[in-house]
């Protein structure tokens, strides 16, 4: 489904006039978002919360379940309500509090918050909201979201959708609460895909697959027959290029998440691998290896020429665009040994970034620009870790016996890797996708059906 | 090891004798053959006599289908120069046979990295048996970077034995 759908005007429970503020477009349906606006106007310094020194103390935040007039429609805001929890609670910034432990009754809210009730059980923040079915069968799906202390409105949004896609409606939600509290962008309503996998180290199926990056909506995308490493998303999140050895021969694919069509990218004499999409999504990037060197090349999606941006002897691979789609960084052991190094996006003025002990690899950059994830090998430990584009400011965020392919939420303020450990006699080993913050606090397993490696975010899906 | 110091056009004058003497060779190179699981690899069919000369079974049991590498190196090592003579010679012997050379590395690198040196190791080892006289078009290479280890475990000795260019009859 494509195009823009009109916006109903909301039928209102609460004073104030309705405010369109913008539409959504999505594969699957529609959402119409509107404001709604505050009952005071805000008079004393607002809540807030500093997520970027680490968060010592969760937010406590009371996240009522959703109303509904009937109990098929009270179930809905019950898991909606589940959900933004759990995405909150995640994020590692905010403690959704137990319900047990609310006073004010969820009918009762539809008359306002008592404060009072809500400063009892410490609740900094508070969130309600309602469900109604509209005549076409579509979900109205209001909240608001208050600071308890200053007794005021913070954001009110309503919002349009289809019944079965109420989960995408709590991600967008979760992502307003996010966005009003830490003064950050959003990252719930995003996808993940990744390489699942299973069996032993010499006879390892993997397969392409995607999911919510809370873990639901699990499919997978190919069947496990040929080998697949290294999906990436395209900026529209409705494209992923891959390394595919279909045919036994390892070539950069482009698979189109609307048709399922896979198609291999470009016809090139030698192994193509290590794609990535540039920022503005008209181009390619990635290595081909010719009589046995490997060099970076582009490829422009809408010309399909292509251009070759290094041409030296050592290996030159894993480019990254900067957001601005100006430089790129890339891994290369020109020195020796693998280093991380940035050059224009014509291949000009190459430099070396990376300078400290050990190997650094896989160069990702923020979506921020502000910063470029690595892994970095030393002393039979792997790490993943961050530095300015500069090559200054270098910390750790992870480690292990072997963890690799940081990927970046879209606001550059968490990552996700994987992290595999050493197998046993039989080839029995663990690969596991986590999320760690930028701070280096609160990693967390994502969970999957069975193992996981090479996770690569998805931009806010538009 | 009597290779050491050889240049490669030097290897190359030495190629009829290595061809003479395939008993020695299978002797000398079966250790790199004993380990693994890699493709034709079976301690049964030393027994089998009557081995199709031109087959992977022969190649492992008479000759060896492997060399290895030193970490994060794709130069070849004396003994992996020695094992890609006897195949050459054996090759010149059956001018039919092409083949295709695998590149592999241990899981102590990262994805991306391993897929081009798995490259370079298999075209460090075409490169040299085109040197001595072997047509390119008889060998294509393939890399499978750390995806596709022979010997199981997160051990130095695993990854010594992985670190591995393979021979694979076509």
């Amino acid at each position: 489904m494509t195009g823009y759908r009109s916006i109903r005007p909301a039928t209102r429970k609460t004073p104030g006039p309705a405010l369109a503020v913008r539409t959504l477009v999505w594969a699957l349906a529609a959402l119409g978002v509107v404001a709604v606006s505050a009952w005071a106007t805000p008079l004393r310094a607002e809540l807030r919360v500093d997520i970027t020194q680490g968060v010592p103390e969760p937010l406590p935040i009371a996240i009522n379940n959703f109303y509904g007039a009937s109990p098929e429609v009270a179930k809905t805001g019950q898991d909606l309500a589940q959900v933004i929890a759990s995405d909150l609670e995640r994020s590692g910034i905010f403690r959704p509090i137990d319900q047990r432990a609310f006073i004010q009754s969820v009918d009762s809210l539809l008359g306002g918050p008592r404060f009072g009730d809500w400063r009892l059980i410490n609740a900094q923040a508070l969130v309600h909201g309602a469900i109604e079915t509209q005549a076409d069968g579509r979900l109205r799906v209001e909240f608001r979201l208050w600071d308890v202390f200053a007794e005021q409105q913070m954001t009110g949004l309503a919002y349009f959708t289809t019944p079965s896609n109420w989960r995408r409606v709590a991600h967008i939600i979760s992502d307003a609460i996010y966005k009003r509290l830490t003064g950050e962008g959003g990252y719930f309503d995003t996808r993940i895909v990744y390489v699942a996998e299973n069996g032993p180290q010499n006879r390892r199926v993997k397969r392409l697959a995607i999911m919510d990056q809370d873990g639901e909506n699990h499919r997978y995308l190919t069947d496990g027959a040929n080998l697949v490493l290294t999906p990436r998303f395209s900026p529209t999140t409705q494209e992923i290029t891959y390394l595919s050895y279909s045919q036994r021969n390892p070539r950069v694919y482009l698979f189109n998440l609307n048709t399922g069509q896979q198609e291999v990218l470009g016809d090139f004499p030698g192994m193509t691998f290590a794609p990535r999409f540039s920022p503005d999504g008209n181009k390619v990037i990635m290595s081909m290896a010719k009589d046995g060197n490997s060099d970076i090349y582009m490829m422009d999606l809408r010309t399909r020429q292509v251009t070759q941006l290094t041409a030296h002897p050592a290996i030159d691979t894993s480019p990254s665009f900067s957001p601005d789609n100006k430089q790129i960084v890339f891994n290369s052991d020109r020195g020796g040994a693998q280093q991380l190094y940035i050059m224009e996006a014509d291949g000009s003025n190459v430099r070396r970034i990376s300078f400290n002990q050990g190997r650094y690899a896989t160069p990702v950059w923020s979506p921020r620009g502000d910063l470029i994830a690595f892994t970095r090998m030393s002393q039979g430990r792997f790490y993943i870790g961050v530095m300015k584009p500069d090559g200054s400011g270098e910390r750790m965020l992870a480690d292990g016996f072997l963890v690799e392919s940081p990927t970046w939420a879209p606001n550059g303020r968490i990552l996700s890797f994987f992290r595999q450990s050493p197998a046993n006699q039989r080839g029995e080993f663990s690969s596991k996708v986590y999320t760690i913050d930028l701070t280096g606090f609160n990693e967390r397993e994502v969970l999957t059906p069975i193992d996981g490696s090479d996770p690569a975010w998805s931009p806010l899906i538009p | 090891m009597r290779f050491k110091f050889f240049t490669l056009i030097a290897a190359a004058v030495l190629l009829a004798a290595c061809a003479s003497e395939p008993e020695e060779s299978a002797a000398t190179t079966s250790a790199g053959t004993a380990v693994g699981s890699g493709s034709g690899t079976s301690a049964s069919t030393t027994a089998l006599p009557s081995l199709d000369p031109r087959s992977q079974e022969w190649l492992v049991v008479n000759v060896g289908d492997r060399v290895f590498f030193d970490f994060d190196s794709s130069d070849l090592t004396p003994e992996a120069q020695d094992t890609a003579e006897k195949v050459v010679a054996w090759m010149q012997t059956y001018p039919d046979v092409t083949l295709s050379v695998e590149g592999h590395c241990d899981e102590r690198g990262t994805r991306e990295y391993n897929l081009a040196l798995g490259e370079r190791r298999a075209n460090s080892v075409r490169s040299y048996m085109e040197a001595l006289g072997i047509d390119g078009s008889r060998v294509s290479t393939i890399s499978f970077g750390k995806e596709r280890p022979a010997v199981l475990g997160s051990n130095e000795s695993a990854w010594a034995q992985n670190r591995r260019a393979v021979f694979v009859v076509n």
